[in-house]
């Protein structure tokens, strides 16, 4: 028979009862409506996924080693690269950190018990699992080959692949991200316990925000597009088809109307995430606090105005590809203020070099080049030259694996000790996340110099001067997938064999390290003590809990001095 | 672990409040919410969010529509003589109506009146089925003529049609609310026979529904029927109209083709032999988009009604079980938002579709 005291039940390791072993079987996950374990779920998802994509990705760059056809024909290339954009786009990345890092969190740093809907929250990850049996279904069957943008009429009238379960795949997966998004605005704005104001939310909180705005706005839009794309290649409707009177450009409208913003969805929680991580592990108050939640608020309204970007070389008239490129130079400016405030953050900060830390650094990096090589495509006069060439291949991976990818590592990272109760392995950690560092940029950054020489995206067969970069990025690829392979293996370790975490390893302020590792179904089994999201002197060391434990705030009950005059 | 002992510690204060306050939890509040109002309120917001994702998802339709509409003004104009005024008239007023029921249905179960809301409710579902029930007879009618959406479109405005009383497409479309029918009043009356009152009374009110279908069948058939028979007597203006208009545009379309066609073919004597082929179905393409659109938004439409009585049917056993009470009335409201946004939605898809000049 131990004895502990109230402050390790409360803020240590959980001795028993956590959400991980409140109930057992099956069945207990499948029909779970607790959010942490809906959280769990979506992971496995998600990350069989990224391995899934990751291959093909892997197959894809094995194949362009050389210049001339290897072992894939070039129907078979095209099938590939489909698969690979439309599972990482819809299944990975998408949900990525919302499902996974959003789901757990999100009502802890709240302060509440569970999100505003928690069946709602089960339908999303039945929806994401049903979404996901789609591809399931076109890679066992026919593939797909047009691209994860299903650009009409190709997809409506030529391609002889599955288009109609991939898209309908879409569509599940589409209404699985609304309801997420709509579940977490009313989560922020109706679970809020007294004491926690909009401004004392954790920046994630409006990163996440932002994002689900963008989910319950734009992705209806796709859904309507997506289903009209069925329908018109099932009854040769007219609509988007110019065979039959429609219009492919309106298509294109559509598309992007949703597709723009979906940029966001990927990135705007990654960069809460990145806030988070940098706040605590610098160990100092986030630089412009107001400012990085109110730019995740502009960056979600301004993103809904620049579509037109993907459509410069399409035909569409000169005043209006002008308007939308000047939107879209404004969009960098709420970027740049986050980057800009992340910077003067981490500046004198007591910088802790810890694996999240060195994703977090590598996100800034690679961001960094990913926007900036933005503003090349954005303006309409480079734009022209480099419209369908591997420099656009580049930009967006190195927004979306460099960053979401990123910062969704960092997360899983940071936030294990809450997920698991076990810290991972430090050293291993830091090794992987160099190899992900190494390899992303040796894959990528080669892809901007051949697409500025004039290499073309979706081909399979190249001239020789592009070998040398082929090569690389090939290297690259290799060793990124061994990065991202090991950094997994390294949270699966650590899972079963790691050493037992504390409440609050890395002394953060935020609620959500107010539960025990890992928390309880109930995640508080105490009144929450709502302070300042990056005040750090809000929590203490305390070696009885190997952790940190918050300060309980003085409660005067009697003045400090005695009145001048007493009132009569 | 069962056997671990907490020692008390100045952070049980944090507990005991906790535990105190768990106490006065109303059995309809989930274990989550902390106050009736928060998860009132919760629900409020979430219903009124899901509507806006529904606002944008026929956006993207009503955004076609004004765009094709732009384009070629006179398809629409041409296209839309073929729709029924009388009958989408009638299933406005009967969704208006079935909006009044429902907001009597919601004030009622806010005033703890369960016997009213089930009642109003499903008043609300009969007047949904009996849409559907107009709407089955306006889409079997269409398809008989040959007016279906885009390439499909096979509509010959010299040919004679035949009227039938009951078209085949009505029939199918009949089959699976028949089917409901029967299973809910044998369900109705084996659960009232053996003193089942509330689900014998639920089942029976979805046989109440399923009539209504057939009432809206019954109507849109005699209407059509009157409609046919003046029109064999030479003075319905409106198919004659509808006729002339489709016969106007496929001779311009003609007109057109063997126009450009000259350029092209150098034996100008042969012309009408050239064009033949290329023109076989001028005209298709063009009402046909008329009919493409129509059909979206009107099907997702009724879609939507149909899960409206599905939702509405889960009120109506709820009311029927007495869950209402004036502190939790919140499901009855959100079901009630929804019903009048597929209402709105028809009010504007009315005039759009029925009314154009
Ligand atoms: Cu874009």
């Amino acid at each position: 028979m131990a004895t502990v005291t109230q402050k390790q039940q409360l803020f240590g390791h959980a001795p028993s009862n956590h959400y991980l072993d409140a109930s057992h079987g099956v069945m207990s996950w499948i029909f779970t409506l607790d959010h942490k374990r809906i959280a769990i779920m979506y992971m496995y998802g998600v990350i069989a996924s990224l391995f899934l994509a990751g291959i093909f990705a892997l197959v894809l760059r094995t194949e362009l080693y050389t210049t001339k056809e290897w072992f894939l024909t070039s129907a078979q290339y095209n099938q590939m690269f489909t698969l690979h954009g439309a599972v990482m786009v819809f299944l990975f990345i998408i949900p990525s950190v919302p499902a996974i890092i959003g789901n757990f969190v999100l009502p802890m740093m709240l302060g509440a018990k569970d999100v505003a809907f928690p069946r709602l929250n089960l339908a999303s990850l039945w929806l994401y699992w049903l979404g996901g049996i789609f591809f399931i279904v076109v890679l066992a069957t026919t593939q797909l080959d047009t691209g994860w943008t299903f650009y009409t009429p190709y997809s409506t009238s030529k391609s002889n692949t599955n288009v109609i379960a991939a898209t309908m795949g879409a569509f599940i997966l589409g209404f699985s991200s609304i309801f997420t998004g709509l579940n977490f605005i009313v989560t922020i704005n109706t679970m809020r316990p007294k004491g926690m104001t909009w401004f004392r939310m954790p920046l994630l909180l409006w990163g996440l925000y932002s994002t689900s705005i963008i989910q319950v706005l734009a992705t209806p839009v796709l859904g309507i597009t997506l289903l009209l794309l069925i329908v018109e290649r099932t009854l040769k409707l007219g609509i988007f088809d110019p065979n039959y009177g429609g219009d492919p450009l309106l298509y294109q409208h559509f598309f992007w109307f949703y597709s723009h913003p979906a940029v966001y969805i990927m990135i705007l929680p990654a960069m809460g995430v990145v806030s988070e991580m940098l706040a605590v592990h610098c160990r100092k108050e986030v630089f412009g606090y107001k400012f990085i939640a109110m730019s995740s608020v502009a960056i979600a309204l301004i993103g809904f105005l620049v579509w037109g970007h993907h459509l410069f070389t399409s035909g569409q008239s000169d005043l209006t590809s002008l308007v939308f490129s000047a939107i879209t130079f404004s969009v960098a400016v709420p970027s740049a203020v986050k980057v800009f405030n992340w910077l003067c953050t981490m500046y004198r900060g007591d910088i802790n070099l810890s694996t999240p830390m060195l994703y977090v650094m590598s996100f800034i990096f690679l961001f960094g080049i990913g926007g900036l090589t933005g503003l090349w495509l954005g303006a309409l006069s480079t734009d022209i030259p480099l419209h369908d060439t591997y420099f656009v291949v580049a930009h967006f991976h190195y927004v979306m694996v460099g960053g979401t990818m990123t910062a969704l590592l960092g997360g899983l990272f940071h936030w294990w000790p809450k997920f698991s109760g076990r810290m991972y392995n430090e050293p291993l950690g830091k090794l992987f996340c160099f190899f992900v560092f190494v390899g992303f940029n040796l894959t990528f950054f080669p892809q901007f110099i051949m697409g500025s020489l004039g290499m073309p995206r979706r081909y399979h067969e190249y001239a020789e001067i592009y070998q040398i970069y082929h090569q690389a990025s090939t290297w690259g690829a290799y060793t990124l997938g061994i990065g991202i392979f090991g950094a997994v293996m390294v949270l699966v370790y650590a899972w079963f064999f790691g050493r037992k975490a504390s409440g609050n390893p890395w002394g953060a302020a935020t609620l959500e390290w107010q539960c025990s590792s890992p928390p309880s179904f109930h995640n508080f089994e105490h009144r929450v003590i709502v302070s300042e999201p990056y005040d750090f002197a809000s929590v203490v060391y305390d070696e009885s809990v190997d952790g940190y434990v918050p300060v309980i705030p003085k409660r005067e009950t009697t003045p400090n001095q005695q009145p001048a005059t007493v009132p009569h | 672990m069962a056997t671990t002992k907490v020692e008390r510690d100045e952070y049980s204060a944090l507990v005991d409040l906790e535990h105190n306050h768990e106490h006065d939890h109303a059995p309809f509040i989930a274990h989550h919410f902390y106050t009736a109002e928060q998860q009132f309120d919760s629900g409020k917001l979430g219903i009124w969010l899901f509507l806006v994702t529904e606002v944008l998802f026929f956006g993207g339709l009503f955004v076609a529509y004004i765009i094709y509409r732009y384009n070629r003004p006179e398809v629409f104009v041409d296209a839309h003589h073929h729709l029924d005024t009388l009958l989408g008239g009638l299933n406005t007023i009967v969704l208006l109506f079935s909006s009044l029921t429902m907001a009597w249905g919601v004030r009622a179960a806010q005033l703890g009146d369960n016997k009213t809301t089930a009642i109003s409710v499903l008043i609300t579902m009969v007047c949904a089925a009996l849409f559907l029930g107009v709407k089955a007879v306006e889409y079997s009618h269409k398809w008989d003529l040959g007016l279906l959406p885009g390439d499909m479109f096979s509509y010959d405005p010299h040919a004679h049609h035949a009227h039938h009383m009951i078209s085949n497409y009505l029939v199918m479309l009949c089959i699976p609310f028949a089917v409901i029918l029967v299973a809910t009043l044998i369900a109705a009356v084996l659960n009232l026979n053996t003193g089942k009152v509330l689900i014998g009374r639920f089942y029976g009110g979805l046989a109440i529904t399923m009539l209504g279908f057939f009432a809206g069948v019954l109507v849109g058939v005699l209407w059509m029927a009157g409609a046919a028979s003046e029109e064999s007597h030479g003075s319905d203006a409106h198919a004659a109209v509808a006729t002339d208009a489709t016969a106007r545009l496929v001779s311009f379309e003609v007109d057109d083709a063997a126009a450009k066609t000259p350029a092209t073919t150098e034996a100008s004597t042969t012309d009408a032999a050239a064009t033949t082929p290329a023109v076989e179905h001028p005209v298709d393409k063009k009402l046909g988009v008329f009919f493409s659109i129509y059909y979206c938004m009107t099907g997702l439409h009724a879609v939507h009604i149909i899960g409206g009585i599905i939702a509405l049917s889960w009120i109506f056993y709820r009311s029927l079980a007495a869950h209402w009470r004036s502190d939790y009335f919140g499901p009855v409201d959100y079901v009630g938002l929804y019903w009048h946004l597929v209402d709105l939605i028809w009010i504007y898809l009315f005039p759009l579709m029925y009314l154009i000049r």
